[in-house]
C-alpha cells in the first residue's frame, strides 16, 4: 500500500466517521436500526453544493446540511414514534422519499464543485499540501464532533437518550417522553450524517443523489469492527472506536482493491460483497475468539 | 389523594380472545394509606396497578390524583407523580448505565432534562448517603454497571430509585415474586423503611397472603376483576389467613377447600 492510498484511506475513514458516529447514536444508543442515512447523506451533500455554487460561504452551508438531515431524521422519527410504523419500515419509506427529494434540491441528479472554493482552500492557501490538508481538516473535525458527541451522551438529556435505548419501561417510569427522545436522536444522527455528506461533496468535487447507496452498510461495519478491535466499555471509548473503526474499514477496503493474486483483483463492484463479509466476520470474532481461549 | 371511579378496562376487545381485566371498580385512596392488594392469577391486580400507571387507555371511568383528572395523562406525564417498582427486577433500572447514572436519571424524575451534567458530585454525595441507609454495600460502587447487580440488589435500588423524588403515589407490583425468600425478607424490610420514612401513599400488589396481612393498613381483594374485600384499620389487623379464605369464598359463594387458586 502506498502512502497515497494510506493518506486516501485514513481520509476516507475520518470523513465517512462523522457519519458512522450518526449511525453508532442510532444503531447503538437508541438501539433503532435507521436506514434514512442512505438519503440523508446525499441529502447533505446536494444541500452544501447547491448553497455553494449560490456563493455561500462553504463551511456555512455544512450547517444547513446538518440542518435539513435533522429535519429527515426527525420525520423518520416522527412516523415511528406517532405514528407506530416499524422503525425499519420508517426509514426505508424516508430514505426513498428523500431520493426525489435530493433530485429536487439538487435540480438534477448531481452538482459539480469543480472550480469553486471549499473547506479546504483554505488549509491549501495556508501552503498544506493537498494530499495533507483533507486529513488534517477531517481529523480536527472528528476529534471535534467526538468531544461534543461525548459531552452530550453525559448531560441529562443525554443519559435519558442512553436509556431510552437501553430500557424504555424504565425511563418512562421516571417522566420522559420517549417519543420525544426518539425523534429528536435520530434527526441529530441524520444532522450527523448530512454534516458529513456536505463535506464528502466538497473534498469529492460534486454531489450525486447516487452517492448514499450503501451509507448504512459500511456505518454498520465501521461500528462493529470498531467495537470489535477497539472495545466499547464506555461511551467515550464506543464513540472514538467509531472514528477508528471506519478508519480500519476504509484502510481493509483499500487493501482488498488493491489486492492482485495471479491474473485476480477485486474491482469496486466488489465493494459489498467485501463489506458483507467484514461485517460477518467482526460479528463472529469474538465467539470464535471465545472458543479458543 | 388517589380516587378510581367505574374504572373499566377490556383487552383484546371486540375479538375471539376479549378480557374484562378491571369490572367498574372504584377506589378511594387516602393520603398515607398503604393498601396491599390480592386476589388469584388473573383477577387483575397488575391491571389495576397499570391503569393507575397509565399503562394503557381505560374503555371507561376516571383516575384522578390529588384532585386533578389523569385519566387521559400519558405513562410518562404521570411518572412524575408517581413510583413504579415491578416484578421484574430487570425492568426498574438501565444495565447499561451504572449505578450513579441509573439514580441520577430517578433524581431528575418530573425535572425538565436539559444540558446540564448527567451526574454531578452533589448527586454522588446524596446518592452515597442514602445507599449507605440501605446497606448493601452499593455505596462504594456508583460507577459500577447495573448489570453487575445481582436481582435483588437491583430491586432495592429500584426502590430507592422510585421514592428519591417522593412519589405522590408508589406502586409496587409484587416486587419480591422474583426474589429469594432471604432477599425478598430484605426487600420487604426495605420497602417498610421507605414508606414509614416518607409516609408514603402505596398500593402494593402481593402472592403472599401473610405478607398482605403483615404490612400496610389496608387490604383489598380482587376476584375475577372485582374488588370483593376492602377492610382496614383494626379489622385488617384481626384478620387471619384462614379469615381471607372463609371470607374469599363466602363472597363468591363457591365450595370451600379448592383454595389452590388463591395460594399460587
Amino acid at each position: 500500500m502506498t502512502l497515497f492510498a494510506l493518506l486516501g484511506a485514513l481520509e476516507q475513514g475520518l470523513v465517512y466517521g462523522i457519519m458512522v458516529l450518526g449511525v453508532y447514536l442510532t444503531f447503538r444508543v437508541l438501539d433503532f436500526p435507521d436506514l434514512t442515512v442512505d438519503g440523508s447523506l446525499p441529502l447533505g451533500a446536494g444541500v452544501s453544493a447547491v448553497l455553494i455554487t449560490q456563493g455561500m460561504d462553504p463551511s456555512l452551508t455544512l450547517l444547513f446540511a446538518a440542518l435539513a438531515g435533522f429535519v429527515a431524521g426527525m420525520v423518520t422519527g416522527l412516523l415511528n414514534a406517532k405514528l407506530k410504523i416499524l422503525h425499519l419500515l420508517a426509514s426505508i419509506l424516508t430514505m426513498i422519499a428523500l431520493y426525489s427529494i435530493n433530485i429536487r434540491i439538487m435540480d438534477g441528479p448531481n452538482v459539480s464543485l469543480l472550480g469553486v472554493r471549499t473547506v479546504l482552500d483554505w488549509w491549501i492557501e495556508a501552503g498544506v499540501p493537498p494530499y495533507y490538508a483533507s486529513p488534517i481538516m477531517f481529523g480536527l473535525v472528528a476529534v471535534a464532533v467526538v468531544i461534543a458527541l461525548t459531552w452530550f451522551l453525559h448531560t441529562e438529556m443525554g443519559q435519558a437518550m442512553l436509556a431510552t435505548g437501553d430500557n424504555r419501561q424504565m425511563i418512562t417510569s421516571q417522566g420522559v417522553d420517549t417519543d420525544k427522545v426518539i425523534i429528536f436522536g435520530v434527526g441529530l444522527s441524520n444532522a450527523l450524517v448530512a454534516f458529513s455528506g456536505g463535506l464528502i461533496a466538497q473534498n469529492q468535487g460534486a454531489a450525486d443523489v447516487n452517492m448514499g447507496v450503501g451509507t448504512i452498510v459500511a456505518g454498520l461495519a465501521s461500528v462493529i469492527v470498531g467495537e470489535t478491535v477497539f472495545g466499547a466499555n464506555s461511551v467515550p471509548r464506543a464513540v472514538v472506536a467509531c472514528i477508528l473503526g471506519s478508519v480500519v474499514y476504509r484502510i481493509a477496503i483499500a487493501l482488498a482493491l488493491g489486492m492482485k493474486i495471479g491474473s485476480f483483483s477485486f474491482t469496486p463492484s466488489d465493494l459489498n460483497l467485501i463489506t458483507a463479509v467484514l461485517v460477518v466476520v467482526a460479528l463472529t470474532a469474538p465467539a470464535i475468539k471465545k472458543r479458543f481461549m | 389523594m388517589l380516587k378510581l371511579t367505574n374504572v373499566t378496562k377490556y383487552f383484546h376487545r371486540g375479538s375471539v380472545n376479549e378480557v374484562l381485566a378491571l369490572k367498574d371498580i372504584s377506589l378511594h385512596v387516602r393520603p398515607g394509606d398503604f393498601i396491599t392488594v390480592i386476589g388469584s392469577n388473573g383477577a387483575g391486580k397488575s391491571t389495576l396497578l397499570g391503569a393507575v400507571a397509565g399503562s394503557f387507555p381505560l374503555d371507561e371511568g376516571t383516575i384522578e390524583l390529588g384532585g386533578v383528572d389523569i385519566t387521559r395523562w400519558p405513562e410518562f406525564k404521570r411518572a412524575k407523580r408517581i413510583g413504579r417498582v415491578f416484578q421484574d427486577p430487570l425492568l426498574g433500572t438501565c444495565a447499561s448505565l451504572s449505578i450513579e447514572q441509573n439514580m441520577a436519571l430517578a433524581r431528575r424524575r418530573g425535572k425538565t432534562r436539559g444540558l446540564s451534567r448527567g451526574v454531578t458530585g452533589k448527586d454522588r454525595n446524596l446518592f452515597r448517603t442514602s445507599l449507605k441507609e440501605i446497606g448493601l454495600g452499593l455505596e462504594d460502587r456508583l460507577s459500577d454497571r447495573i448489570g453487575l447487580l445481582s436481582g435483588g440488589q437491583r430491586q432495592a435500588l429500584t426502590l430507592l430509585m422510585a421514592t428519591m423524588v417522593r412519589p405522590d403515589v408508589l406502586l409496587l407490583d409484587e416486587h419480591t415474586a422474583a426474589l429469594d425468600p432471604k432477599t425478598a425478607h430484605q426487600t420487604v424490610l426495605l420497602t417498610e423503611m421507605l414508606i414509614r420514612e416518607h409516609d408514603l401513599t402505596t398500593l402494593m400488589v402481593t402472592h403472599n397472603m401473610h405478607q398482605a396481612l403483615a404490612m400496610g393498613n389496608r387490604l383489598i381483594m380482587l376476584h375475577q376483576s372485582e374488588i370483593i374485600l376492602d377492610v382496614e384499620g383494626e379489622a385488617k389487623q384481626d384478620l387471619t389467613v384462614n379469615d381471607l379464605l372463609a371470607r374469599f369464598y363466602a363472597v363468591k359463594g363457591e365450595e370451600f377447600g379448592s383454595d389452590k387458586m388463591l395460594l399460587t
